[in-house]
């Protein structure tokens, strides 16, 4: 179980490159998450959450270090390239879903993901029943709109939709950016323990940025906090399992004096 | 209004109908607007007539002007997806550079193909009444069209071309290559517009530079129309809709010169067209149209 999935080692990545508005985003960043970890990944605003996510999914290339995949480099794998092992689901709804595709279209390219599309027949009919059985494990009514276009579902559909669709082809590598915080305490609350559920069940490798103190100490078995581009705090285990909020709170305000 | 006229408004309709399934592709799949278009077309037209004209086979004619309609795609594809032009601009480039190599393929501004073998001119169309020889190649050309993307879009290659338009950032997050998606939807959009071109140019009997002026205004009006008088509808039954509305469009056209305007007060009448229908949703949001007719058909209790 410590075998080592992803690395990062020394990652710096800088945006608006060789401009007047240069900035070092992510600061000699270092990391390695072992196979099942379940890390939830806390930090105030602009310290570096998301981009720790964009750098490791590709969307932004990186000025030195490197990063690894099961001791291989990644660096100069597309983002393409890196969803064959690589899956996430974004804050907003509106981002994991195209809205004028059906429930079970979006489905189906979800099904293929990282792979290469070709002239061949889709055939949606085939993996219907799949699909509904899945769909039903969300106990959200979704298994009753496999024909509804994404765009009509509600927030909390569409979130929980997003998340099946991607762990529905099994990722080495999970990125939940905050995927509950756009809908309301109890359907937040519920797609958290489905996510819970599902990672657990199928011993998922997964980091997970939330803002919630308590879905941070709740969940996973691995916390971090990252602040101006490096990670300051990491714990596990035992040592997560005795961590209360008064103790993260405390060390949140030391950063910020 | 002679039966003539009115089969003629069909046949038009059909082979007009090219364009509008051309563009349906990016301006509603791809979800941008393609400027492209209006020199494709041009293009196509001026490459088959020339290719006529040096004795080439007017089917393989055809051909070319579908081969040079994508050439066109493929260069503001390039150009929007790897040189990252903004997709408006792009088009208007190659539509601009479209006009000096239209010069070139047909050594002048028109060229005619007066006593030329043409589709029109095979010997089965030759047989039928007037009027009905377009109608016939069109249903043939709109069939296969048609059919053919009806296929595409229900593969997973066609599927992954949706998930573009829809959603750019999320079907790259799945892994679809959405610059080769985007570079090979305006190739096969530019193709048929290039096909359009290249049998409205035989249906004419010439090829002109200036052809082009104006034709997103008639392909987008077959979209728009289709889509106004069909309403909700699936991808396939709308594919459909937009040879309905080419062929509707051109009853507009018919009605409109009838009532006295001639034929270069077209391009006004064309966009005024068009800017109706697309501003209906506007009226009747104002109007409250759709209220006053479900007034006026239920039964007062």
């Amino acid at each position: 179980m410590t075998k080592p999935i992803l690395e990062l080692r020394n990652v710096v990545t800088k945006v608006n490159r060789n401009t007047p508005e240069e900035l070092t985003l992510l600061k000699g960043l270092n990391l390695t998450i072992n196979e099942g970890d379940f890390v939830t990944v806390l930090g105030s605003n602009g310290a570096g959450k998301s981009t720790l996510f964009n750098t490791i999914a590709g969307n932004l290339s990186i000025d030195s270090g490197d990063i690894l995949l099961r001791g291989k480099s990644i660096v100069n794998e597309s983002e393409e390239r890196r969803t064959r092992f690589l899956s996430r689901v974004f804050q907003d709804p509106k981002l994991g879903t195209a809205p004028r595709m059906t429930v079970a279209e979006n489905l189906l390219l979800a099904a293929k993901r990282g792979q290469g599309r070709h002239l061949v027949p889709r055939r949606l009919r085939k993996a219907l029943p799949h699909f509904k059985e899945i769909t039903a494990t969300m106990n959200n009514g979704l298994d009753q709109r496999l024909d509804t276009p994404t765009g009509n579902l509600s927030g909390g559909q569409r979130q929980a939709l997003s998340f099946l669709m991607a762990t529905l082809k099994r990722p080495d590598i999970l990125l939940l950016d905050e995927h509950t915080a756009a809908l309301d305490p109890k359907t937040s609350q519920e797609l958290m323990q489905t996510t819970n559920d599902r990672i657990t069940e199928e011993d998922l490798t997964c980091l997970m940025i939330t803002h919630h103190l308590d879905d941070a100490l709740t969940y996973g078995n691995r916390l971090i906090v990252i602040d101006n581009g490096q990670i300051t705090f990491d714990v596990a285990g035992d040592e997560k399992k005795r961590l209360t909020q008064e103790k993260l709170y405390s060390f949140f305000s030391d950063l910020d004096g | 209004m002679s039966i003539g006229l009115g089969v003629s408004a069909i046949g038009q309709g059909l082979l007009w109908a090219t364009l509008g399934i051309g563009l349906f592709l990016t301006f509603r799949i791809l979800d941008f607007p393609d400027m492209t278009v209006e020199g494709t077309f041009p293009m196509g037209a001026a490459t088959c007539v020339a290719a006529i004209n040096h004795g080439i086979d007017p089917f393989w004619a055809t051909i070319m002007a579908i081969g040079v309609g994508m050439l066109c795609g493929l260069v503001t594809g390039l150009l929007y997806t790897k040189g990252k032009i903004p997709i408006l601009l792009a088009g208007i480039l190659v539509m601009t550079a479209a006009y000096s190599i239209d010069l070139r393929i047909m050594g002048r501004a028109n060229l005619t193909l007066l006593n030329k073998p043409t589709l029109l001119k095979t010997a089965f169309l030759k047989s039928l009444p007037e009027y009905f020889d377009s109608i016939v190649l069109g249903m043939i050309v709109i069939a296969i069209v048609t059919i053919a993307l009806v296929y595409f879009l229900q593969t997973d290659l066609g599927q992954a071309f949706i998930a573009t338009g829809d959603n750019e950032k999320m079907a790259r997050s799945l892994g679809i290559k959405t610059d080769n998606m985007q570079i090979m939807g305006l190739m096969i959009s530019n193709g048929l517009i290039g096909l359009g071109g290249a049998l409205v140019a035989q249906n004419n009997g010439y090829a002109d530079v200036n052809m082009g002026i104006g034709i997103i205004v008639i392909a987008l009006a077959s979209i728009i129309i289709g889509e106004v008088a069909f309403g909700e509808l699936t991808m396939n039954q709308r594919l459909v809709a937009v040879t309905l509305g080419s062929i509707l469009y051109r009853f507009v056209l018919l009605v409109v010169l009838r009532l006295g305007f001639n034929t270069n007060d077209l391009q006004l009448l064309s966009a005024i067209v068009l800017a109706f229908c697309m501003m209906l949703p506007v009226f009747q949001k104002m109007f409250n149209i759709k209220h006053i007719i479900k007034r006026g058909v239920t039964s007062h209790d």
